[in-house]
Parts: structure tokens; sequence; C-alpha cells
């Protein structure tokens, strides 16, 4: 008899284009983040942490790495004989076989998932959120008020409020309407996108909306719910969480785990993050480097000088090279005697000695100059940046690049270059 | 697969001073992720080896906690595995293992019970990298019944605590000592042998039939001339940890970068248990120098020429100096430590003064630890 209390679903299919060339070959959740977690190691570590021992992932946009990453969830003690983790990606059906349209029209394929555990509750989660939550206080939160669905809520500064989807409570914060994206917001409790439907409801309410294309929580479901009198309430959560859904936001929100005492810290003993770690041996600094400010990842050889940054595992720092204020992923290569500032560079680059990057007058981005600012300049995974190269700010590098692609070893700020696509 | 292996990991050894008194030497830290007997377990593995017995006895929790999920190092199988044998009571016997041919012995049903035709026998206490296929097709070939790793060491080692060999030029063992007095060679035993499974049980059984408890003594040098034992030479890195003077230049030889790149960039890869620690922190006023710096650290002060193990706080303004310091270790600010190993989950206060100042000294400090 398989019997789970609560079961949790976690979104994960998304591109998040709004990082750029940083999601052109995998999802989201599986971006690297704070050296060497990726994205989804905080939703899938809260899960554990909170009890919750099932949980099925969906994903559809570029699976791959998210897949290898996931594997039988060892990392996040996921791996067990009833429940654990399982990857859930579309699949061909005898009739109507489709993508995910949304995120409920995700859940709404997998109701055969769903029911083979017998939830009491199922906890609905996104895989772009940086956060720790016990969800069992709010599963108990949940049952309390006997609610059908609760959802996740934190308060925000009144004027960013018309971003979010706001939630209007009563004193016992039972949700009496609610508004997306309010041009004047009559509250400030933000939508975390975190929900526990009672699954009778979820069940309910997903059969009753199969048909609405691109069946969604926020648009579809959870106005269901209310229409039909469902009580619905509101969690309210007042730790960190941060949405990294752009590449400012990425670059911050890495930059905010370097501080003294950062707010969101890694060193607490008592809710562990976990991630897949691939590499174990201990990092080395060699007599010339300096490393201030910083934090940094299993089996670097650190060779250069290191300031306000966020280095991943199996980094190599060539000597003489300046990283200041950047992002330095997995197994990167940098070369002598480079320099680089307000950098965010994907996993497996390489960069050749005496490359400069962030040098020069600002100058929005040419292409995407909604996702490529802040001074920021990105370099997407793979990529070879060759010798002596000059990259301006806000502006993007991404594939296997020669010196011919550079007009005299320069790309000016808010220049776009990407040789790399879906090709191989 | 061809072969089973059994890590001798009971022994405790006085030269290694206080770093055992709370934990087997095959526990012992090393190059600020891994322990001892992480090394062999990973050749196990990748020589695929699927079915280990590691036989412990002296301070064993330190190594069940260490090995209490087999998967870090892939033996997590349904066939074969990873056996951890401490001495039991049964209605045969007991006795501690009173020696390494008795704790064989005393686990004669796990050879019993295999069908592999060989056994790889290792001791827990070396750092290096060997694949075992290599020695076992080398004693198929020279048709022994026993074969002996061992290695020439530099003529400036003191080679005096290990078995000493003298091979003829077939490679066949012509002599065999332990620990002389005076050694007649430099050629010494790395504690690896091969030997078939049925000849061992023979042996075993008559071993302990006759109360010989040693493998070195009772087995390998009574039978050096009944039987043929070869030795197998090993040209590549290899490091006996089992004194205080081999255990830290064994860490230390870490901070070579051919050490390195031999150990951790080279296929295969050595394994240990995840511990999941964030990444290493440096603040304001850290200063590091040729060091080794692991997973979870915090770091605010200077630290040259050392290792530093997991989970360690190192306070501002502290320095520390040809030193290795050993997991969860709290450095109080303002503190000077030069040539000392640094026991773990020690907390030393501020301002404190350390130096070893002929050869390495052992600091034991368990203060209590204000933590948040």
């Amino acid at each position: 008899m398989v019997k789970k209390e609560m079961i949790a679903m976690l979104l994960a299919g998304g591109q998040g284009s709004r990082l750029g060339v940083l999601t052109s070959k995998v999802a989201k959740p599986a971006v690297s983040f704070g050296s060497k977690y990726r994205i989804i190691d905080f939703p899938l570590s809260n899960c554990i942490n909170s009890g919750v021992d099932t949980v099925g992932v969906l994903t559809q946009y570029q699976p791959l790495r998210l897949n290898t990453h996931i594997g039988i969830g060892i990392p996040w003690d996921l791996d067990r004989n009833i429940g654990g983790v399982t990857v859930l990606p579309p699949y061909e059906k005898s009739t109507n076989s489709e993508w995910y349209t949304g995120t409920a029209n995700a859940i709404y394929q997998n109701i055969a998932y769903m029911e083979t555990y017998d939830p009491e509750y199922v906890l609905i989660l996104s895989g772009d959120h940086i956060y720790k939550m016990d969800y069992e206080v709010m599963l108990d939160f949940h049952k309390q008020n006997g609610a059908e669905v609760t959802i996740a809520v934190m308060p925000v500064p009144m004027e960013e409020a018309k971003r979010f989807g706001i939630m209007i409570t009563d004193e016992n914060r039972r949700i009496t309407d609610f508004e997306e994206k309010p041009a004047n917001p009559r509250s400030n409790l933000a939508s975390m996108g975190i929900y526990i439907f009672n699954w009778k409801t979820l069940k309910e309410a997903l059969l009753a909306n199969s048909e609405q294309p691109g069946l969604d929580f926020g648009k579809h479901l959870i106005p269901y719910c209310h229409q039909k009198g469902a009580p619905l309430y509101a969690y309210e959560f007042n730790g960190y969480w941060k949405d990294v859904g752009t590449l400012h936001s990425f670059w911050e929100a890495n930059m905010e785990l370097i501080d003294i005492v950062p707010e969101f810290n890694l060193y607490e003993e008592y809710w562990k993050i976990y991630t897949k770690s691939e590499i174990l041996p201990p990092q080395y600094l060699s007599p010339d480097s300096v490393v201030e400010k910083s934090i940094i990842g299993e089996g670097c050889e650190i060779s250069g000088q290191v300031y306000n940054s966020v280095i991943g595992c199996g980094v190599t720092i060539g000597a003489g090279t300046v990283v200041r204020d950047s992002i330095i992923m997995n197994q990167t290569q940098i070369g002598e005697n480079c320099e680089l500032y307000k950098a965010v560079v994907a996993e497996n680059v390489e960069i050749e000695d005496n490359v400069k990057l962030g040098i020069g007058e600002a100058v929005p981005n040419e292409t995407d100059p909604g996702i490529y600012d802040h001074d920021l300049v990105t370099v997407g995974e793979r990529s070879v940046i060759p010798k002596g190269i000059t990259v301006g700010k806000n502006s993007v590098v991404f594939g296997i690049t020669t010196p011919d692609d550079y007009t005299d070893g320069n790309l000016p700020s808010g220049k776009t270059l990407i040789k790399a696509g879906d090709k191989l | 697969m061809r072969a089973i292996g059994i890590i001798l990991a009971g022994g405790n050894n006085h030269r290694i001073k206080q770093l055992t008194q709370k934990r087997a030497v095959c526990a012992m830290p090393i190059a600020g992720s891994y322990r001892s007997i992480d090394f062999a377990l990973s050749n196990m593995s990748n020589s695929h080896i699927n079915k280990v017995a590691v036989l412990t006895q002296y301070n064993a929790g330190s190594l069940n906690e260490h090995l209490s999920s087999s998967k870090w190092w892939d033996f997590g199988r349904k066939q074969g595995g990873l056996f951890v044998q401490t001495p039991a009571v049964t209605a045969e016997s007991n006795a501690w293992y009173r020696g390494t041919a008795d704790a064989i012995a005393q686990n004669l049903s796990f050879l019993k019970n295999s069908h592999e035709p060989y056994v790889v026998i290792v001791s827990g206490d070396c750092v290096y990298k060997m694949d075992y296929n290599k020695v076992l097709e080398y004693h198929i070939e020279k048709k022994a019944d026993i074969t002996i790793v061992c290695k020439d060491m530099e003529p400036n080692v003191n080679v005096e605590r290990f078995g000493i060999l003298k091979m003829n030029e077939d490679s066949r063992i012509e002599e065999f000592e332990e620990k002389p007095v005076v050694a007649k060679s430099n050629t010494i035993s790395c504690g690896i042998y091969v030997v078939r499974r049925r000849l061992l049980i023979e042996m075993i059984e008559r071993c302990s039939e006759e109360d010989r408890y040693d493998f070195v003594k009772d087995i390998l040098i009574r039978y050096k001339n009944q039987k043929r034992i070869y030795g197998y030479k090993l040209k590549e890195y290899w490091s006996n940890i089992a004194t205080v003077d081999d255990y830290f230049r064994t860490n230390m030889d870490f901070l070579k970068p051919e050490i390195r790149n031999y150990f951790f960039k080279q296929y295969p890869d050595v394994y240990s248990k995840v511990d999941d620690l964030p990444p290493a922190k440096y603040n304001v006023g850290a200063k590091i120098k040729n060091s080794l710096i692991s997973s979870g650290c915090i770091v605010n002060g200077t630290v040259e020429d050392s290792v530093i193990f997991k989970e360690t706080y190192i306070g501002s303004n502290c320095y520390i100096k040809n030193s290795i310091i050993l997991n969860d270790v709290y450095i109080g600010d303002n503190t000077h430590i030069e040539n000392c190993i640094v026991e773990s989950r020690g907390t030393i206060r501020a301002n404190s003064y350390h130096k070893g100042e002929d050869g390495i000294e052992i600091v034991v400090e368990h203060n209590d630890r204000y933590s948040l």
C-alpha cells in the first residue's frame, strides 16, 4: 500500500529567456548558482529538509543537464524505494499528445503520477527561486485553517507590488481577492508561486479546466477555485526569497552570498543545501594569489587575483589575472594576465591569455537591451575567447570564437557575438 | 570479476601519536577532502572489484561513520558490495583480531562464500592510485602463488618500519624481513597482495590451527621458500601515513602541482563521502599563499604553505604557516600556528601561539566554542 501525505510537483520546464545565453543550452533550474549549486538545489533541498520525500520534477526545455544533475536523487537523499524523485517529461499519448502548454497543464498531464501516491496534499513549486522554507510549517498552516488552497506570499515594497501577482486577504489571512500585476495594488502580499492544494480540489480543478489552452495556475486554476468558493489562504513568508529571473537579479543574488554574514547564509548547519558534487578535492591557492571577499568551489587552481566574486568548482585562474565582481561557473579555464570586471562566465568556457572583459564606456546592448544590462558582460557555456581580445560592457559572447570574429581584437560595449546555436 | 578485495583497516600505530586517539589510522584525513581508506576503496572500485571486505577493529567507530553508506565508492550493489567487519563473538571464538591473518581467519566465510578465483589484500593506510588488475595479470603471467606489490624507496628514506624485500632477476622474492633493525635493501612491501582464493583459505586455516596470527610473519615469510612469491614493482606515487612525519609529508605533497595533477586531474578519480558543505569563503583580510583550502572553510587571516581541511574557521589576523588543520577547527583571532597539526573539532582561543620547534607539534585543544 502506497500512501504519502504530501507530495511535491516541481515545475522545471521553463527556459528563463531573460537569463540570455545562460539558458540557451540548459533549463533555468539547472543554471549554476552560488559557486557549487544549481538553482533547483534550493527547492529540492527544501523538500527533503521539510520531510517531503516524493518529488515529481516536470521538465521540458533542454532537460539534459537537469536530468544528469538529478539522476536518481542521491545528493538530496531522494533515492527512495517508495517515492523519491521522478523526472516527468511530456510524453506521447494515444490521443492528444502535446507539450506542456502551461504550468497547470503540466500538472494535469501527470495526474496519473500523483495518484500513485494517494496524497492528501500536493505542493506546487517552481524551480527558479533561491530561498529556504519549511513546507511543513506551511502545511500546518493549511490544515489549521481548513484551507483547500494555500498560497505562499511575501510582503514586498508597495511600489514594487505592481510587478507581482498580489493577494488581498482578510484579517484571518483568507484570500478575498487577487490581482495580476495591478497598476494600483491594494495589498503588498506578492505570490511566490508556491501552492499547497488539497489533492481532491486540485484534481477536480484540473479536470474541469483541462480544455483551457495554456492552463496556468495564476491565470486559471486559482481564479477557478476562488469562484467556486473554496477557502483560499495566504501563508506569509518573511525569510530570504529571491527570484533570479533576470541576469541582473541573478548576478546580484550571487554577490549577496559574499557578504560577511550574508542574508542568505549557506553556512548554517541546520538547513543544508545539497547538490551533486562532481569535484571533491580542495582548492589550491598559489603563492602569488590574492583572494578577497569571495567564495570559491572545490578543485579550483587560483594563481591570479580574485575580488568580490563567486567562483565555481574546478576553475583555473592563471597568474596575473584579475577577476572582480564576477561570477565564474564550473570548469571554466582563464589564462594569464586577463582582466574580468562584472563578468558572468558560464560553465566550461576557455578564456585565453590577455583577454579583457567589461572594459570601456557602457552602451545599451544592441539586440537585447532588456537582458544584457547593468554593465555586465556575459559569456555563454563552452565558449572560447582567443588571446588578447577586449570585450566591452553590456555585451555578450557565445560560441567558439576566433580572432576573425572581432575587429582589431575588440568587441565594443553593447555588442552581441553569438556563434553557437541549436546546431551542433 | 576475477577478484574480491580485503582492506586491512584494523590497526593502531603509536607512531602517529595522539592523532589516533579517536580514530583508526585508515580514517586519517588526507589532502583536505579525503580519508586514508578512500584511496584503497577507490582503487578497488576503479579496478572493478565489486565485493570488498573492510576488516576494522581499533577505533572502528570513526571508520564506520565514514563508511556509513557504500554508495560514494559505488559499492551500493546487489552483487557484491562493501562489508565492514569488526570482531564478533561467535560460537567458535570470542577473541579480538589478534593479527592480520587472524582477522582474515575470523572472516573466512567471506572468502568461502565467494566464487571469484583471486583475492586482493591491501592495507588502508596508504595513499596511492593503482589498477589492481595489472597486478593480477602479472600474478597470472608469473604463475605466482602470492604477488606482493613493492616499491624502491629513495636512498634517504628510513625504511626500517616496513617489510624489506629482496628479489632475484625473475622478480621472485628471495628475502623478506619485517621491520629489520638494519635494512639490507631499499625495496619495501607496499602491503598489497594478490593471492588465489583457495590457496589463501588453505594457508589461513593452517595458520589458525597453529595459533599463528600474522599475515606477514606467519604466511609470507614462513612460506617464502615453499611458495612462489613474486614482487610487482610500483613506479607511481605511493605513501604510507602511519607516522606523524609521513602523515605530514604526505599531506604536504599535495601542494605540489604534479601530485595534484596525478591524483585529482587524471583518470581515475578518488572518491569520498560527500559532505554537502558550502564553498570556501574568503573575507576581507584573507591572505593565502601556496595552500589547499577545503569546502566549508571561512578564512579571515593569513595561511601559508598549509593544508586546511573542511569546515575550518580561521579568525582575523591569524598566521598559519606550514601546518595541517584538520576538519572543523575553530581558530580564534590573532592566533599564530606554525609547524603544527591541529586535531579536528578543536577550538583554539584567540591570541594563542603554537609553534613546532623541532619537528611537528600536534595541537589538541578543546575549548568551549561560542557559536550562533
